[in-house]
């Protein structure tokens, strides 16, 4: 069992990690483009690290299937919001941040 | 199956809608844990509206759907996953570097090979993938903004997209 | 761990509230909340297990629910022209 709670542990604390990440790219990258990659990390990585470390701990397969199904929804949804908004501001004239040029 | 743009037969129809109640169906029992006759009958009605408003709407959610899809899968999403793995942390490596090297890119990568529904797999995998975000899909090509080079360069050699047709998700 | 878990999520909302404050156009804010969002489907799911309570995972994925939806309904109002690409060319194609 208590290798079970160290993978776990080490999934928690890799998950955690990877959101925080996301939230310091969100505020460091340079444009809204390049900032929907850092949101990218916390919302596959993080979130798949930090629930798949909750299911090693689950205590009933209710509780695992509900998981599961959360992450799966996130892993459906945050990309199409991703693309949704990319391709707005895209059709909005929004430019693309090159490299040398001032962060927005 | 059908063509794109085409109307399904009806048997078709059928067979999709009967595969959208067995869905909806399960996931309610899965969440809802109770077999007593109101929730049943709650629950019976439900499906019966989403049904009802799914082929309303001309939505076409499990046409494509098939067995022989849904068991190759799983197998495609662990290596997917992996991907994503991979790429979050070179993304988070240039989130905490004191001057990130990122040099971004809007490219195209094609994609006019594929069926419709290998299309939208391909497409929300590149935005799954940290690293690379698609900006705009259209019938042959989409297009992509990626954080620094190598990551659409990686697209264009096509591992992903061969995977994606390898699940065998049709039109 | 669950609770170290928690403070980085609550931090990295701060992180995302911060950018929503920033902004500085639309797109950038709609983001922000938006990664706000799926942290609080998160810190709804760890907290049901530091307090014990799996039921809270079902507020969980209604919220994951809710967050999507919004976020398309936001970008539905401010664009009134087609959002997704595609070959399609009205609703319901």
């Amino acid at each position: 069992m208590i290798v079970v709670d160290v993978m776990s542990g080490v999934l928690l604390g890799a998950g955690a990690l990877f959101a925080l990440s996301g939230g310091a790219g969100l505020l460091r990258f340079p444009d809204f483009y390049t900032r929907i990659h850092a949101a990218g990390v916390t919302d596959t990585a993080g979130a798949g690290l930090i629930l798949l470390g909750l299911m090693l701990q689950v205590s009933s397969w209710e509780t695992g299937v509900r998981l599961l199904i959360i992450l799966l929804f996130l892993a459906m949804t945050s990309p199409t919001a991703a693309h949704v908004l990319a391709h707005a501001a895209r059709r909005d004239g929004v430019p693309v941040w090159r490299e040398g040029d001032e962060r927005r | 199956m059908s063509a794109a743009s085409g109307r399904s037969t009806r048997g078709e129809t059928i067979r999709a809608t009967l595969r959208t109640a067995l869905f909806l169906a399960v996931f309610w029992l899965v969440l809802s844990g109770h077999f007593e006759p109101l929730p049943l009958v709650l629950g019976a009605l439900s499906v019966a509206l989403v049904c009802w408003l799914d082929w309303w709407a001309g939505l076409k959610q499990f046409h494509n759907v098939t067995v022989p899809f849904l068991l190759r899968l799983p197998r495609y999403l662990l290596w997917l996953s992996w991907q994503v793995l991979r790429s979050a942390v070179a993304v988070t490596r240039q989130v905490w570097s004191p001057r990130p090297a990122l040099r971004p890119v809007v490219e195209p990568t094609a994609a006019g090979d594929l069926p419709e529904l290998a299309q939208v797999i391909y497409a929300n995998s590149i935005t799954l993938t940290p690293g690379t975000l698609s900006l705009d899909v259209d019938d042959d090509r989409i297009l992509v903004h990626s954080l620094v080079f190598g990551d659409v360069d990686d697209l264009h050699d096509g591992a992903m997209r061969s995977k994606v047709r390898r699940t065998g998700a049709s039109s | 761990m669950i609770s170290a878990v928690m403070v980085a999520l609550l931090v990295t909302m701060v992180l995302a509230l911060l950018r929503a404050f920033l902004g500085p156009d639309r797109y950038n804010r709609i983001l922000a909340i938006n990664m706000f969002g799926t942290k609080t489907v998160l810190f709804v799911a760890v907290a049901g297990f530091l307090f014990g309570r799996p039921d809270f995972l079902d507020i969980g994925i209604l919220y994951a629910l809710v967050n999507f939806v919004a976020t398309i309904a936001v970008l539905r109002l401010s664009h009134y022209e087609e959002l997704v690409s595609g070959r399609s060319g009205g609703a319901g194609e």
